[in-house]
């Protein structure tokens, strides 16, 4: 269970650059949520997973992940619970190194690194079951450096290694957004096949409200740092793409979603 | 015509101080090309090492436990540059050349307020030594060098493949990807910066016995030969070599035709007094060539694109 509390974050305080990112905000998260979140740009959607994630210190709040403070950690130490998938396709893996090093270093999230060989061989037969079942082919390409993957393939490589183990919260910052419409729609159903099977508490951040309504049992759309908008259970069930235009012009007639 | 019975006569000198100095320029490998950093703290550890343990030496100390001494001298040295980087946020080369600084006020002290300090190898028992360089014994610095770069790789190599060594690999590719995985970035920082100085000021303490002197001037411009000797094997070998090991043996191999290379052109007639000038410009020749070949070859191809426009 995620529990955010009255957590705020200003970019460049007392300057002219001054910016509230989120401003005061509360959220509840019960175990096995998939919540999308939607908003224009700037409206603090990705502050809110780079605060959780421990990118930056919130200025003000907390940040309770099954009954861990996750608020005084750095972002190495907190890594231990979540997983994550980037919208820049290069952000999520290292590109100098093998698919199966990649793979092997996301097995030891939340682990002490030894003196141990990093990749045993038992672990290696594991790596290409999980690569078979991408349906990309990467299996027969484990000693490859990443670098040589296209950024579909590395995406949908970066999700495995996000859920290699299992992380008690799951953070898709836009992670189909570089992606052409094929790609991002394969990866987009490996993320639900792998939510579902080991039901995943996750946040996705989308730009597309198709998306955002097609998936999850939860929606949440922000706007100005603050979460406006927040439907679940029936209503998110039987949520049109009109009803949430309706919403937001009730909410902000300025508020302006690309790839509607 | 002396020119070849000359160098002919230097080549087994120049092979084994390449050697040596490739021992240098393998630390410089896991700043520069490993953790992706500059890290100017050797022109200081590449005299630390040598002053460390030539004064040991002739205070008694057992050569292999001065050798181990000054190895973590260097390390010591690294862990400043890593906590002036990691706990004080300045970028690695600035700090470097903060802990280079101060290395050298350093080195003065260890050398008992002296700027040079001589050890007869006749007198203590050195591992290596320039009058055996043409004898063809075990004893021949050239032979003793090779050991000492075949076990350092082998050692290297291991290391860098455990758990803790491939996170180290992973900080030096992909700050935000090692965070997300739970790697602390910082203290893998301190590690690799350490472990190179380490390994450079062991580098140091052989050429200094090598040489018979340690000088506290020893290590100025050492980042320019170690740079040389990375990039020297890098270009030549990088398409036949991919496994790490021979990616560092080609490191090796880089500072011992930087060697041959710099005795040529001294048995050519150059004014010794040039060849640091000699060194930068051959270094910046080969850190710029990379870009110039990419701008060129991509000019060439907007050229053929352009007459290919032309002529549809």
């Amino acid at each position: 269970m995620l529990k955010i509390e009255h957590l705020r974050k200003t970019f460049n305080a007392g300057t002219v650059n001054e910016k509230t990112a989120v401003e005061n905000l509360d959220l509840m998260l019960e175990d096995g949520d998939f919540v999308t979140v939607i908003g224009s740009n700037g409206s603090g959607k990705s502050t809110l997973l780079n605060l959780i994630a421990g990118v930056y210190a919130p200025d003000e709040g907390r940040i309770v992940l099954d009954d861990v403070d996750l608020t005084p950690m750095p972002e190495h130490k907190r890594a231990k619970y979540l997983g994550r998938v980037f919208q820049d396709p290069m952000m999520g893996t290292a590109a100098s190194m093998m698919i199966e090093e990649n793979l092997a270093l996301a097995y030891r999230r939340g682990l002490r690194r030894t003196l141990r060989f990093g990749i045993p061989a038992e672990e290696r037969a594991r790596y290409r079951e999980l690569l078979a079942s991408l349906d990309l082919g990467l299996e027969d390409r484990m000693t490859s450096k990443v670098g040589l993957l296209s950024g579909g393939q590395r995406q949908a490589l970066t999700l495995l290694m996000a859920t290699l183990r299992k992380p008690e919260l799951l953070l898709l910052d836009e992670h189909t957004a570089a992606l052409d419409p094929k790609t991002a729609a394969k990866v987009l159903q490996l993320t639900t096949e792998v939510v579902n099977r080991d039901h995943l508490t996750t946040l996705m951040v989308t730009h597309n409200m198709r998306d955002a309504i097609a998936y999850g049992n939860r929606l949440i759309m922000m706007n100005a740092g603050k979460i406006v908008v927040n439907i679940s259970g029936e209503e998110k069930k039987h949520l049109t793409v009109r009803d949430l235009l309706d919403k937001f012009e009730v909410t902000n007639d300025s508020m302006i979603l690309p790839e509607v | 015509m002396s020119f070849f019975p000359n160098l002919l006569s230097a080549l087994p000198g120049a092979i084994a101080q390449g050697l040596i100095w490739g021992i240098m320029a393998i630390g410089v490998y896991i700043t520069f090309k490993v953790l992706d950093v500059a890290d100017l703290t050797v022109d200081g550890t590449m005299a630390t090492g040598g002053a460390v343990c030539l004064m040991l030496m002739i205070n008694g100390m057992n050569v292999w436990l001065a050798l181990l001494l000054a190895f973590l001298a260097g390390l010591a040295a690294g862990l400043v540059t890593g906590l002036l980087h990691t706990r004080l946020g300045i970028p690695v080369i600035l700090a470097s050349i903060l802990t280079q600084l101060a290395l050298f006020s350093v080195n003065l002290h260890i050398m008992g307020e002296k700027a040079n300090i001589a050890i007869n190898p006749d007198k203590y028992n050195t591992l290596v030594s320039l009058r055996d360089v043409r004898s063809v014994s075990l004893s021949n610095p050239i032979f003793v060098a090779v050991i000492f770069t075949v076990v350092l790789i082998g050692v290297l190599y291991w290391f860098f493949g455990t758990e803790l060594g491939s996170s180290i690999r992973a900080t030096g590719s992909n700050l935000s990807m090692s965070r997300a995985q739970g790697i602390n970035v910082n203290r893998n920082k301190v590690i690799a910066i350490s472990l190179s100085n380490g390994i450079v000021a062991l580098s140091s303490a052989l050429f200094c016995q090598y040489q018979g002197f340690a000088d506290v001037n020893a290590g100025r411009g050492a980042i320019v030969i170690g740079l040389a000797s990375v990039i020297i094997g890098d270009v030549l070998f990088s398409k036949i070599f991919r496994n790490f090991a021979l990616k560092m043996f080609s490191v090796s191999i880089g500072a011992i035709i930087y060697y041959i290379v710099i005795q040529i052109v001294l048995t050519l007639g150059l004014n010794s007094n040039d060849l640091k000038m000699f060194s930068a410009i051959i270094v910046a020749i080969f850190l710029g060539l990379p870009y110039l070949k990419e701008k060129y070859s991509g000019k060439r191809k907007l050229a053929a694109g352009k007459w290919a426009s032309d002529h549809a």
